[in-house]
């Protein structure tokens, strides 16, 4: 059964306010497109959770659809602040934001137990800081085999995670490879997975290379297909990180007159990511492609009759 | 980057003609510490830089791991995020995250994790999150991100990251990653109690100098680097610092250190200028 949809018709069908949202894909693969849809559809009272919130929950708190960021880190990478966030959190400016704050290796544990139905996950790691007293949900627990302890985060379980990938047939057998990030947790700890592709395959394809099946179809309610969509963010092999974009976003998003005035020209003045790389042209896109080519080989997984 | 490379020995090269920035001093005074090292957790920036620097000099076997999944890796040009995909392409083993954080880190396959910092304390500990009260911070700071497990499960930490009163305090806001807690004894049987892998922090590089840690598991001042005073280092500090004696000085970059950090590694000069 095709499972391919729009991206509207996808974000309309599974984003509902009030939800708990996670867009993942640590620096790859970050699926900017529906992050835009679901700021044009105007979603709203979201809990956004992602390890790093990133360009795209800047633009989706700076646009109201939050009121609670789940996280680990929390800044523009290799930049600096998210300018729209820290207003809201050190100015309530416009309104307060709750922040539920882990490490990255708790937020992978989060997932990690919600995908696997544990009631939480043990980790060696917030041992005398403070973070604890900050978030009360990580808790020490007592080893049942001995004197040791562990602290334990709890399960993660998104009502909708959003996954990025380099392609899926129209089932949803989703295929991706360089940096994995934890995109496979948060898909299957999530009630709802949309699949966002640069490339719709047949199904012979996937079969023809099992082990690089990140995403089972089974878990998954719509394939989206949509070329760029992780710009400005990259997608290994297709095209580079926007860097450019990641710093004209410092002075772009330092005051909330000059935020609004780009979503307004980039997000709710576009249809869709279509329409948004048309703007972006065709130079800069050519720019963004890998300077060579470097394929893997293939392997051989041989005929058993 | 080229294939590695060995050079002469920092002493013995003429340093006599090279000029060269505060953060050049800090990426090479980091890299030699990284000498004879395998596996090393890379974080973006100077870090960055003086790590590939380290594996192109003095340590040509060190396994580059960035906590977004890459073990292994080559970077081609340099990365401006731990995401890269230069740091995929060519590398070892692209896996997901809760290997990494599982497996190689936790499991105690991390030598050296480099951890930058707004706040350090004399013993070591960091605060990475905020400014502030936590619930009405002056400055909110990215927090965590992978610092807090590096810091626990790492063999041994190095911190990278220029002095200041602000920056060299007394208290430390929040403790974001644990160093030596109120001191060697404490923060060695807790670890040990625990279970710990790790051994805490070993390296504090500055733009002034060189700190390692002393029996006591507080922050000693064993090298000063060209042009720095210790009035400046007294003066960029919330504490009256522990002083080798004697003190040695930091040997400047060598020619070929700079060519590497210049032509190779940091040709834009993003963050060395």
């Amino acid at each position: 059964m095709s499972k391919v949809a729009s991206m509207r018709d996808a974000v309309a069908a599974n984003v509902h306010d009030g939800d708990v949202v996670a867009i993942e894909g640590f620096t790859h693969l970050i699926c900017f497109a529906a992050g835009h849809e679901i700021i044009r559809q105007r979603k709203r009272d979201l809990t956004l959770a992602r390890l790093t919130p990133d360009l795209i929950y800047d633009q989706m708190i700076a646009a109201g659809t939050a009121r609670k960021l789940v996280f680990s880190w929390l800044g523009n990478p290799g930049v600096g602040g998210l300018h729209a966030v820290r207003r809201r959190v050190e100015d309530a400016d416009p309104a307060p934001l709750e922040l539920e704050e882990y490490s990255h290796f708790g937020m992978v544990g989060r997932y990690t137990a919600g995908a696997s139905n544990l009631p939480f996950f043990p980790l060696r790691s917030y041992f005398e800081t403070d973070l604890p007293k900050a978030n009360p949900l990580i808790r020490p627990i007592r080893s049942p085999y001995g004197d040791e302890t562990v602290y334990a985060v709890p399960p993660l379980k998104p009502d909708v995670t959003v996954v990025h990938a380099q392609r899926a047939d129209a089932e949803g057998n989703t295929q991706m490879w360089g940096l994995l990030g934890c995109q496979k947790e948060a898909a299957f700890a999530a009630e709802r997975v949309i699949v966002v592709v640069e490339e719709l395959v047949s199904e012979d394809v996937i079969r023809a290379d099992p082990n690089r099946t990140v995403i089972p179809g089974l878990i998954v309610d719509a394939v989206v297909v949509e070329p760029w969509g992780a710009h400005p963010s990259y997608v290994q092999g297709a095209y580079d990180r926007d860097n450019h974009f990641y710093r004209d976003w410092d002075a772009i998003s330092r005051e909330a007159a000059t935020t609004q005035a780009w979503l307004d020209e980039w997000v709710y003045g576009v249809a869709g990511r279509a329409e948004y790389m048309a703007k972006l042209g065709e130079d800069r896109m050519a720019s963004l492609k890998p300077s060579g080519s470097a394929p893997s080989g293939s392997v051989e997984y041989g005929v058993y009759k | 980057m080229s294939e590695p490379r060995q050079i002469t020995s920092p002493a013995a090269a003429d340093t006599n003609a090279a000029v060269f920035s505060k953060s050049e001093m800090m990426i090479v005074a980091a890299a030699r510490e990284l000498a004879g090292q395998r596996v090393c957790f890379v974080g973006v920036g100077l870090p960055n830089i003086a790590v590939n620097l380290a594996r192109l000099t003095v340590a040509p076997a060190l396994e580059l791991v960035y906590e977004s999944g890459a073990f292994g890796a080559r970077p081609a040009r340099l990365p401006l995020s731990i995401g890269d995909p230069t740091i995929v392409t060519g590398a070892t083993a692209a896996v997901s995250m809760f290997e990494l954080f599982s497996f190689y880190l936790q499991g105690g396959l991390v030598d050296v994790g480099f951890l930058g910092a707004a706040q350090i304390d004399r013993f070591g500990n960091i605060n990475s999150t905020v400014i502030g009260d936590y619930d009405h911070p002056k400055t909110r700071l990215p927090g965590s991100g992978g610092a807090c497990e590096i810091a626990i499960n790492a063999r041994q930490v190095f911190v990278i990251m220029r002095q200041s009163k602000r920056s060299f305090v007394e208290q430390i806001d929040f403790r974001t990653s644990p160093g030596n807690l109120g001191g060697a004894e404490t923060a060695a049987r807790i670890r040990r109690e625990q279970g710990w892998l790790g051994s805490g922090p070993t390296v504090v590089v500055t733009d002034l100098g060189i700190y390692h840690f002393d029996d006591a598991g507080e922050m000693r001042l064993d090298s000063i680097h060209p042009g720095a005073t210790l009035d400046q280092i007294r003066d960029t500090m919330g504490w009256q610092p522990k002083v080798a004696d004697p003190l040695p000085a930091t040997p400047g970059p060598t020619v070929e250190e700079l060519r590497l950090i210049r032509e190779q590694l940091d040709p834009e000069g993003a963050y060395t200028k």
